[in-house]
């Protein structure tokens, strides 16, 4: 079955993905979605009932920290690449409250 | 003497029998950096400064007895996606152009330990994605033993540097072949160790769930001795496996006596250059010969592979470079109106085409609606892969693949259509599905001169049997640096 | 005749653990700091940093869990929740979705009389973002991710509640539970507890729910109640006018007393949620839970009962002692010293409540141990003081933790019971009052209580007002 990717479909997973395609790389990117879609629906060939899906290959489990404090003033070097700055802190366009 | 021409280890020993200082040794490999770098474009950044001020100080730990590892004032390249602290880290994108990490990554660390100089950091694909080091924002890296082809990728800046001599060896990092691909088009050894082994920590994350460190060098004997060096259980990283052993040097035998080796029959059908494959049989014929049993069978499940890959890595990629958007560190947009409006402009201009590609990708598989369709389903498939492969190591010790369908593509002809580029991934990727190491040494070339490269994958912690086969290999062929490395020696 | 609607109320209430650390890297958690003091790598999405698990959240979480009747999830798991937002430095959150840390559970709430089951649908884990300050200079924000990484519990409850009387009575549940397992303070001035309301109305009788909205921004019991008052009306408005209610979020103001929808064009909402790859998954066995359960404390409504049957307090009094684990504690600890819980319990539902009251405290503030309050009970038993040097003692127990003997002793408030001392300051006061002796004499009872205050305030409030009272009549009859 071959996809189909809309205008509207770039346009919302550029709102998710944060990124602003021109004109052209709109339509390349519907272009490479729908391909690539085409070619990892041949995974439905595959019968996949009661498989466990595996995000993990090793069933490692429990691995924590002990709840004990580490770590000292960090701002420094927290700070050290910011591209704007002030007061200590990270400078943003305004966020709407 | 030709410094430039010795392995890691072989280097090593001379710096500690005082034959060769680590002075000298930085300096050898500025000097080759020099003379070839304008045509190879192996590194991002180098740090001649900084290496001759560190070779000195460790020289003076040898010489205090407080550094006796074989590795210890042997110059090293380090793939630009490994933090570094106070040196550029960019992942060879335009996003982390001016990007200085307050911290170093822990198998960096590790090498730093044991007395290594750092020269720089190499080119790669932009954040690991793709496979012949075109994507980088800093121009593509070139083929040591012929300038008109790439050099495979994403590590392609530390295997190219590994082959043209520049540095004695490198570190890599492979999500779906990046060591062991470019290491194959670059006639050098490269391995990807059992996802675990080597601590993520540190390294700037492309796949999570498939990413590994691991060495790039000129023989097996430098790969081992790498890895056991930048191996450990690190406490930061939790997917961080404690192993039984971390001595794989002394899997550096030669022999193969009863060493059992599959044949995927479905990696050696149609797709595969007939060079390749020639070269390939031929070498397991020298294994065979040495006592190796050998026999085909059919692994099953390869053509999914890809797709499930491109699902899985996509999807991470989307989620692990989402923090790169113009507030914390790297690239931000000069003008912008508003929040969401500088996001989308530093991010728009900060990435190149294949990342973005990518992180479309893996935004849709799992917007809402399509999480079952495709990322489950993904992760199911891999399930299953993983389950191909624990069969055959019930009857296998090794499996023997290609590294790649063909030998180093020329440059500029790769990028344009990508599933035929993701195609060329077919035999490494779901090594890294299914979380097994994996090494690849060169095993010709073919007409045009191009190295040719054996991948021989092993069962998950069994690192030390394909140390062992290839390392038997290696025995019966002398290492073969190109041209460009040896000219005016 | 006019429609009838019901109010359908559920609740996503947000808890910041009290750890000493964050859930994923070992930066204090502490209050206050310059802007970015406490951060490293982790909780500022720094490329390359991993993220690992502090195991006291995961402790206090189950204590939470198993509080509030839940199942504890034997396998759970991290995924992570995908937004851009500058105070979410990953610009991904670390929570749970697919299997989070408990389910199905309830709390049992009184509103008057009427007791009923909210249940919750489910709990997890996650971490909390950084902090935005507007900068009105340069029409700018700035972040600090002091708090970015805290840990948090979500409780989402099921549509159980039906007016804000419900809602109240179910925070303060789980309030007081989290309090008593010192899993988090809950003070929803200062953020550590944090309610999101999904409302909808219906007809009453009807059994679908209507369409509801999540409304944010909410950080006292009266914002609260006055939020649920105002989307009610807002919602019923809608219907009545023959609109549509919208499934939006909103942000309550307050001050406004309204609110307003918080979309945007670039907040899509969609959180493409998959397994975190860089954490493992937590396995819970029997043994784990069991160790957790033998560590719980005993419960409010456990304590309550035992207070009535125990130490014979009222239901009212018990009500107030048990209301805060702190103030129980203090009860308890001070009647196993003095063993007199009646009057504990007098000296915390009077004076100490009192206290806190003047000084807008909460009953996790009380700050001196029980051994000086079991002093100063000690004291006025025996008749070192009486009752009024007594309150002003507790004055200074209460505010600086003082040892009220050594603090009666230094500064002479002992009680006078030197009888020759006392009559020579009656002798004086009768002298001085023929008036009041006259009236007395004359069989105004009354005067005898100003020869009484006058006999107190010359003796500097040290006598004992029953002896006065006795020496006096004796001496004028």
């Amino acid at each position: 079955m071959a996809n189909k990717i809309s205008d509207e479909t770039i346009e919302y997973v550029g709102i998710l993905a944060k990124l602003e395609l021109s004109g052209q790389e709109k339509e390349d990117a519907k272009a490479d979605m729908e391909k690539m879609l085409d070619y990892i629906d041949t995974l439905n060939e595959l019968d996949t009932d009661g498989i466990e899906p595996m995000s993990h290959v090793f069933p490692v489990k429990n691995v924590f920290r002990e709840d004990i404090v580490t770590n000292g003033d960090g701002s420094k070097e927290t700070l050290a690449n910011a591209p704007l700055e002030k007061d200590q802190s990270f400078k943003v366009p305004k966020t709407i409250g | 003497m030709d410094i430039t021409s010795l392995t890691a280890v072989e280097l090593g020993k001379k710096i500690k029998a005082k034959e060769i200082s680590v002075v000298e040794a930085v300096k050898a490999s500025i000097a080759q950096i020099e003379k070839v770098e304008k045509d190879v474009n192996s590194f991002v950044t180098l740090d001649k400064e900084g290496a001759l001020k560190r070779a000195e100080e460790v020289q003076k730990l040898i010489d205090d007895g407080k550094l006796t590892g074989p590795l210890a004032g042997v110059p090293v390249a380090i793939k630009d996606n490994m933090c570094t602290q106070g040196m550029l880290t960019t992942c060879s994108s335009k996003i982390l152009g001016n990007f200085r990490p307050m911290f170093t990554a822990e198998a960096v660390k590790n090498l730093e330990e044991a007395g290594a100089v750092i020269l720089g950091k190499t080119n790669m694909d932009e954040f690991a994605m793709g496979s012949t080091t075109e994507t980088s924002y800093y121009g593509p890296t070139k083929n040591p033993w012929n300038l008109e082809h790439v050099p495979g990728g994403s590590s392609g800046g530390s295997c190219a540097a590994v082959a043209a001599e520049e540095a004695p060896y490198a570190l890599g990092s492979d999500t779906g072949g990046s060591i062991r691909q470019p290491s194959s088009f670059c006639g050098v050894v490269g391995i990807k160790p059992t996802y675990g082994t080597v601590s993520r920590y540190g390294l700037i994350a492309y796949g999570s769930s498939l990413d590994q460190i691991g060495p790039v060098a000129k023989d097996v004997t430098d790969c081992a001795t790498v890895l056991e060096t930048i191996a450990s259980y690190d406490p930061k990283d939790s997917t961080s496996i404690r192993r039984d052993s971390y001595d794989f040097t002394s899997a550096l035998v030669d022999d193969v006596k009863g060493m059992r080796i599959g044949i995927p029959k479905d990696y050696f059908g149609d797709g595969l250059d007939a060079e390749v494959k020639e070269n390939i049989l031929r070498a397991v014929k020298v294994l065979e010969e040495k006592g190796a049993v050998v026999e085909e069978f059919d692994l099953s499940l390869v053509k999914y592979a890809i797709p499930a890959y491109y699902v899985i890595a996509s999807a991470e990629a989307s989620s692990n470079l989402a923090r790169f958007d113009g507030v914390k560190y790297g690239y931000r947009t000069e003008e912008y109106e508003g929040l969401h409006n500088m996001y989308k402009k530093s991010r728009s201009e900060g990435f190149g085409p294949e990342v973005k590609r990518r992180i479309m990708l893996g935004s849709f598989v799992l917007s809402s609606g399509y999480y079952d369709a495709y990322y489950l389903k993904a992760l199911k498939t891999k399930a299953l892969i993983k389950k191909a492969f624990d069969k055959a190591f019930e009857k296998y010790d090794v499996i023997v693949a290609p590294a790649a369908p063909t030998t180093a593509p020329e440059l500029g002809k790769s990028l344009s259509d990508p599933i035929k580029m993701y195609l060329g991934d077919i035999y490494t990727i779901s090594v890294n599905l299914a979380g097994l190491p994996g090494i690849t040494i060169p095993v010709g070339k073919d007409s045009k001169g191009l190295p040719v490269g054996m991948q021989l994958i092993g069962n998950c912690f069994e690192e030390n049997k394909i140390i062992q086969t290839a390392y038997t290999f290696e025995q019966t062929k002398v290492y073969e640096a190109p041209e460009l490395a040896k000219e005016d020696r | 005749m006019a429609k009838q609607y019901e109010t359908v109320i559920g609740l996503e209430v947000h808890v910041e653990l009290a750890t000493k650390t964050k859930i994923f890297c070992g930066c204090s958690t502490a209050f206050g700091g310059a802007p970015n003091t406490h951060t490293c790598p982790v909780c500022t999405g720094m490329p390359g940093s991993l993220p690992v698990l502090n195991k006291q959240v995961v402790e206090y979480a189950m204590g939470i869990g198993l509080a509030t009747h839940c199942d504890i999830t034997r396998v759970c798991k991290f995924d992570r929740k995908n937004y851009f937002y500058p105070d979410n430095p990953q610009n991904y959150q670390i929570s749970q979705l697919y299997q989070p840390i408990a389910r199905n559970g309830y709390v049992e709430i009184a509103v008057g009389d009427t007791k009923k089951k909210v249940r919750i649908h489910e709990m997890h884990m996650e971490e909390d973002a950084g902090k935005l300050v507007h900068d009105e200079w340069d029409d700018t924000s700035l972040v600090d991710f002091n708090r970015s990484g805290v840990p948090l519990v979500e409780i989402v409850s099921e549509p159980d509640m039906r007016s804000s009387e419900e809602v109240i009575a179910y925070l303060e549940k789980l309030r007081t539970i989290i309090q008593y397992l010192g899993a988090s303070d809950c003070k929803l001035q200062e953020g550590s507890m944090r309610a999101d309301v999904n409302l909808s109305v219906r007809e009453v009788g009807t059994q679908e729910f209507g369409t509801r909205t999540e409304m944010k921004n909410l950080n006292s019991f009266k914002a609260i109640a006055r939020a649920i008052e105002g989307e009610r009306e807002r919602q019923i408005e809608l219907i009545e006018e023959g609109k549509s209610v919208i499934q939006e979020t909103r942000r309550w103001d307050d001050n406004k007393e309204s609110s307003h929808a918080m979309r945007s064009k670039e907040d899509a909402q969609d959180y493409r949620y998959f397994p975190e790859p860089d954490l493992v998954p937590i396995v819970i066995d029997d043994e784990w839970i069991e160790k957790i359960k033998e560590k719980q404390p005993e419960f409010r409504d456990e304590k309550l009962e035992r207070y009535k049957k125990e130490f014979d307090i009222p239901q009212y009094d018990a009500e107030i002692l048990t209301e805060s684990k702190h103030m129980a504690d203090i009860f308890e600890e001070t009647t196993a010293i003095c063993g007199k819980p009646k009057k504990v319990s007098n000296w915390l539902m009077v004076e100490t409540m009192r206290l806190l009251k003047e000084h807008s405290m909460e009953p996790e503030d009380i700050s001196f141990s029980p051994a000086n309050l079991a002093k100063l009970i000690g004291l006025t038993e025996d008749g070192t003081i009486n009752s009024s040097v007594a309150k002003e003692v507790f004055e200074q127990v209460f505010e600086k933790n003082v040892d009220p003997e050594s603090y009666v002793e230094e500064h002479g408030l002992k009680t006078v019971n030197d009888e020759g001392a006392l009559e020579e300051v009656l002798k004086e006061v009768i002298a001085k009052n023929p008036k009041a002796i006259a009236d007395y004499k004359g069989g105004k009872e009354k005067a005898l209580g100003a020869l009484v205050g006058q006999t107190m305030k010359a003796m500097k409030g040290k006598a004992n007002p029953g002896m006065v009272n006795e020496k006096l009549r004796e001496m004028l009859n």
